[in-house]
């Protein structure tokens, strides 16, 4: 009982619990769900393609954890999305003839850099300026697509350039999509972060006690600085993955809404929005079992425009659960039960 | 004076593993002002909530008028006519003043807001207290002191019968408390009866009526103040009779400060915090800043941390002129510094202990040299040992820990940065007596062994008397007087804050 | 009285945001009339209210939740939710027009009530919820038809249709008037009741609300109801203007109603606010739009541009006020004061 506890308990429960009852569902009604072949020497099948779809919703929720740990939010990261994937594209260019205008590492690291850069702008209206960050990137998420229609002039930039469409899909002679790398990436350099420097304690140690923290002379307003301007990194990473897979710059649908699912996500790994402990891991199945709900509700027939419906069932479900006043009323009423059943019983 | 009003007879209130009060009387008539006396732990806090409804009581009867109540909060107690008026205004500061005193009980003309009755007559409200100010301008647009008094005219205005005033002069000026004290007396006149609480001696004898002291949420007893001296008070206060006290005067052992300077501070001003004033620090020496609630000792403490800046004036460390912009510089300068509200400002409740001792030092070291896992654990297992810090293991969370367990590992985080100045806030304030004489004795001896100096706060004079070797005693933001060695006794430290009368 | 701290009177007074904002319409204004001859027509002005009139609705309804401090991003959402029922209703089924759209309205209501009890319930964050409500109404719209439905209930289009004509300067339409009836309603409720008044201390501090006796917990949920009212009523007034129910009607209307609400005053901290503050937002907007349609060759997503860049400009301005009446309260001592 104690150790069933314990395993209910822990942070990465939840999550796993989760994906576990997805996956189980899928294997039951998908046809050939687990099944995975070898085609021109990539690999296919319906577990690798949640794998690489969700890739660049894990790289959000990367960013979006640290955020979220310092009991902030970004709800920006989706125009961002789609300021990066129009600067890389706007940089390669749509011709044609499949030539690029500027070399094509030049162009993503445009993306990426235009990602920073408004990670920084949120960042210094947070910590500097001291917005409250809902209200602070609300500008960003307001003003974000009418920047990306700007640089596109309005057009979705179509890029035929062949390299460019390897971020989203597979290098030649790779076996798995490119995306799921770029994300493994992402997560080594966070893990490597994490390890190696204490900017993880400080986050924490930011999130549940800023002024003990200025105290104990942690520099809060850098630390919440870089919080926001590495989730504006991720946010340009995305973008490039999420622009390659249709190989054009979207302004007005690339990235809809996955400041949602990068919250969702983060929310469901265990970390609360409150701020404080944050669990990466955790973010990382998040991620997975969001794009596996996707997945899974195409299957039986949703429609994208229908699928909100499921997420924002889930978004409330989760914060009810996170709620301390909903535990105590819970637990009020479980004990009234108890005792009730002893009062029963004599 | 006039009738008992409110009668609390054999109060009890026990909290999951401690009696906070045993078998408390009080009484309050109408027409009196009424003071609430004891020391940090006393539990008079906790009297005055089991009063406003914030907790329930556990045993004992509560009568107002006669009538037994039982208030379940605050607003009960509002309704049944015990309003209370806190340091930190509880008003809407978005709101007019007149709305603030009449919200909730609008007067309506047609089912609308009267708004020209209500300006008019909080106009005229104000006025019986001598304050003119335009009632329509929001809230924050006035001082603190006008606001109290303003919280003050609303709960005459809803009627109360017993007006609780909870450290209300901390942080006002002289002349504010003046016009406060006019106000309190005008009140009185009108037959309320007054619960006043303060840390200032002279404003009790200047006001209140009678006193009833606790000490351990026990009641010492109920004094007309006219018949009790203030030494007395204290003694009473502290528990101790008064050869005792004397006693304590002459403590041994106390830490022999070296020639070498460490700290020189010239005339340093910090605006709306402290007023020119002098300081220096020596090596091995514990210096006391001595002073009532918001006389400017934490705020002394914050300027020489990096939290406030100095406008004016230098500050030199090892002869060497410094200038602490923020809490890292003055951590560069080997400073480290404890601060008094130790829950907001010292913990970081939900990581373990072993990561609040290293989090300083980690901050120091930088992000980017993270002390290996291997390293933080011999830091913090070494910290629970010397300090004798009682946890389950390194890994609990600090939240989880006894105050004064808490406090241990705050100050285990500022030792393992091997300051040269450690600044101690009320270090000892809400914990147990062993652990605060464990404190005091840790004090002294690192000033001693090991040649550190060490800047001592605090509300118990006892622990002043005992471990400093030289007090500064703080006043309004000023520095009043510097007692050394054997001029320092509780007496001259008394007349010193209260400015040489008495 | 030195213009110093006349100035710094003023600024501390709760009307200067708003008196900045009618200020920039009237200098946006002038700056149209100068620019294209077409700004002197009356019926410039009397479109921006035509074309506007779901945006104040909703606006309204928004500045509610911000003024107690918290926020709703579901009403574009249930803007859409409503015009889909409705022509769902008028085409499908034989309910009436008159029995069809109070139906609609308790969808919002319904809505508002269910987002306020979980946020004021179990003390969740309005923001997360009322995305999720966003979300949830978006998604619903979907689920009852994926396609455009349009209304032809003639009736009904009729209403639409109606112009009402003004000195034989221009006209405005029937939902125009529906807005301003709206918004005077509000203005007034928020100043002269007991509800409102309450709305108010609830943003400028809920623990001292709380504290003075006032009803916080009933009036936060009735807060999150107008808000959801005022949606499905803007959904009304939409539909009059759409004459149809599509998926991504209202589409970003919560982020155009927050910043309308917020350049026309409303402190995004709650406690602040003028309601005919929030017009001149609306309105504000609608200029930026109408001089891109002017201009010609401007495109579209300029409005979004000025709009974030004014809603920063607004931000910006509110931590500035904020931090001056800080000073005020903390650095004056009675003694100055007189």
């Amino acid at each position: 009982m104690n150790k069933f506890k314990k395993i209910t308990s822990s942070s990465m429960f939840l999550p796993l619990f989760a994906l576990g009852i997805l996956l189980l569902f899928n294997i039951v009604f998908v046809n050939d769900f687990l099944a995975i072949s070898m085609e021109n020497g990539h690999l296919y099948g319906r577990l690798i393609d949640i794998l690489s779809r969700s890739s660049s919703l894990i790289i959000l929720s990367l960013g979006m954890t640290f955020v979220i740990a310092t009991s902030g939010i970004d709800i920006s990261v989706g125009a961002v999305v789609a300021i990066s994937a129009a600067i890389c594209c706007m940089l390669i260019g749509g011709r044609g003839d499949g030539i690029p205008e500027h070399p094509m590492i030049l162009a993503m690291l445009a993306g990426i850099g235009i990602g920073v850069i408004c990670g920084i702008w949120n960042g210094l209206l947070v910590s500097k300026i001291k917005i409250q960050p809902v209200v602070a990137t609300l500008i960003l998420m307001v003003a974000g697509r009418g920047i990306a229609q700007l640089l596109t002039q309005g057009q979705i930039i179509t890029v035929y350039y062949k390299p460019f469409s390897y971020i989203g899909a597979n290098i030649p002679g790779s076996i798995l999509p490119t995306p799921i790398f770029i994300a493994a990436l992402m997560v080594l350099l966070v893990i490597l972060i994490l390890k190696k420097t204490s900017l993880g304690l400080f986050i924490q140690s930011v999130g549940i006690n800023p002024t003990a923290s200025r105290y104990a002379g942690i520099n809060v307003v850098l630390i919440i600085f870089l919080v926001y301007a590495f989730s504006g990194f991720c946010a340009g990473v995305s973008g490039l993955i999420e622009s390659s897979l249709i190989r054009a710059a979207d302004a007005n649908n690339a990235g809809l809404n996955m400041e949602m699912d990068a919250i969702l996500a983060v929310a469901l790994g265990g970390t609360l929005l409150s701020g404080g402990k944050f669990y990466i891991g955790g973010s990382i199945i998040g991620a997975i079992t969001i794009q596996t709900l996707t997945t899974t509700m195409y299957a039986i027939g949703v429609s994208s425009d229908q699928l909100p419906v499921v997420k924002a069932i889930t978004v409330i479900i989760l914060c009810l659960v996170q709620s301390k006043k909903f535990q105590t009323v819970f637990n009020s009423w479980k004990n009234k039960r108890q005792s009730q059943k002893v009062v029963d019983r004599t | 004076m006039g009738d008992t009003i409110l009668k609390m007879r054999h109060i009890d209130k026990i909290f999951p593993g401690v009696k906070a009060l045993s078998n408390v009387d009080f009484n309050l008539q109408s027409g009196e002002v009424h003071s609430i006396m004891g020391e940090n732990g006393a539990e008079k806090s906790t009297l005055i909530k089991v009063l406003t409804g914030v907790y329930p009581r556990n045993n004992g009867t509560v009568t107002l008028y006669d009538k037994e109540i039982f208030p379940k909060t605050p607003k009960e107690a509002q309704t049944l006519g015990i309003s209370t008026v806190y340091q930190e205004v509880n008003l809407c500061p978005n709101l007019s003043v007149a709305e603030n005193i009449f919200i909730g009980r609008e007067p309506r003309k047609f089912g609308f807001i009267d708004w020209r009755q209500i300006n008019k007559r909080s106009q005229e409200l104000l006025h019986t207290f001598n304050i003119d100010i335009d009632v329509t301008k929001t809230l924050d647009n006035f001082p603190v002191a006008i606001q109290q008094m303003i919280a003050i005219a609303r709960a005459v205005e809803i009627d109360a019968k017993i007006l609780i005033l909870d450290e209300p002069t901390s942080s006002l000026d002289e002349e504010e408390t003046k016009r406060l004290f006019t106000i309190i007396r005008e009140l009185k006149k009108r037959n309320m009866g007054i619960i006043f609480i303060s840390h200032f001696l002279e404003q009790i004898y200047e006001l209140c009526d009678r006193i009833t002291i606790l000490r351990n949420g026990e009641l010492v007893g109920e004094y007309i103040t006219t018949e009790l001296p203030k030494v007395e008070l204290v003694a009473k206060m502290v528990g101790k009779d008064l050869d005792s006290v004397k006693e304590f005067d002459k403590a041994a052992a106390k830490s022999i400060p070296s020639d070498q300077l460490f700290l020189e501070a010239n005339n340093i001003n910090c605006i709306g915090k402290l007023n020119q004033m002098d300081l220096t620090i020596h090596k091995g020496e514990v210096i006391g800043l001595a002073g009532l609630l918001g006389s400017g000792r934490t705020e002394t403490a914050e300027i020489l941390f990096g939290i406030n800046q100095i406008n004016k004036g230098e500050l030199k460390i090892h002869s060497d002129k410094v200038q602490l912009s923020n809490p890292m510089k003055a951590m560069q300068k080997k400073i480290a510094f404890c601060p008094e509200d130790r829950k907001l400002q010292g913990i970081i409740g939900d990581l373990s202990v072993r990561d609040n001792i290293i989090l300083a030092l980690q901050a120091k070291e930088g992000m980017f040299r993270h002390i290996p896992y291997q390293k933080q654990v011999m830091l913090a297992d070494d910290c629970i040992n010397l300090l004798k810090i009682k946890v389950s293991d390194r890994e609990q969370l600090i939240k989880n820990l006894s105050g004064g367990n808490q406090q241990k590992v705050i100050i285990a985080r500022w030792l393992i940065t091997e300051p040269e100045l450690l600044i101690l806030d009320e270090p000892t304030r809400g914990i147990d007596v062993g652990t605060k004489s464990e404190i005091q004795k840790m004090a002294v001896t690192l000033a001693k062994t090991k040649g550190m100096s060490v800047v001592f706060i605090s509300s118990e004079m006892d622990e002043m008397i005992r471990t400093c070797t030289k007090l500064i005693i703080l006043r309004d933001h000023k520095k009043v007087a510097e007692i050394e060695n054997e001029e320092i006794s509780s007496e001259n430290i008394m007349k010193a804050i209260a400015g040489g009368e008495n | 009285m030195n213009i110093r701290s006349r100035l710094s009177t003023a600024i501390a007074s709760q009307y200067f945001p708003f008196f900045v904002t009618v200020s920039l319409f009237i200098i946006l204004y002038i700056a149209g009339i100068m620019n294209y001859r077409g700004f002197t027509h009356a019926q410039v002005f009397y479109n921006l209210f035509i074309d506007n009139a779901p945006l104040i609705i909703v606006t309204v309804g928004v500045t509610f939740t911000l003024l107690i401090g918290g926020i709703d991003l579901s009403v574009g959402s249930v803007v859409a939710l409503v015009c889909m029922s409705l022509a769902y209703l008028l085409k499908n089924t034989s309910i009436p027009v008159f029995a069809a759209v109070p139906l609609v309205l308790l969808i919002g209501i319904a809505v508002g009530f269910i987002q306020g009890y979980l946020i004021t319930m179990f003390d969740m964050q309005p923001f997360i919820i009322t995305l999720a409500g966003m979300f949830f109404c978006r998604g619903l719209t979907a689920v009852i038809s994926r396609n455009t439905i349009i209304i032809d209930n003639p009736a009904y289009a009729a209403l639409a249709s109606e112009r009402i004509r003004i000195f034989d300067t221009g006209f405005i339409s029937v939902g125009a008037i529906v807005a301003i009836i709206v918004l005077i309603l509000a203005t007034i409720f928020l100043k002269y009741t007991k509800t409102g008044r309450t709305i108010f201390a609830i943003g400028g501090s809920e623990s001292s609300a709380s504290l003075m006796g006032l009803p916080v917990f009933k009036t936060k949920i009735l807060v999150y109801i107008i808000s959801g009212f005022c949606s499905a009523l803007a959904g009304i007034v939409y539909s009059w203007i759409m004459l149809s129910g599509y998926t991504l009607h209202g589409l970003g209307m919560e982020m155009d109603a927050i910043a309308s609400s917020v350049i026309g005053g409303t402190l995004l901290t709650g406690g602040v606010g003028f309601m005919p503050g929030t017009l001149f937002g609306v309105l504000i907007q609608g200029i930026i739009l109408t001089f891109i349609t002017f201009q010609g060759t401007l495109s579209a997503w300029w409005t979004k541009i000025v709009v974030g860049a004014l809603l920063c400009v607004f931000i910006i301005m509110q931590a500035l006020i904020t931090e001056h009446k800080n000073k005020l309260s903390s650095s004056s001592s009675i003694k100055s004061d007189k």
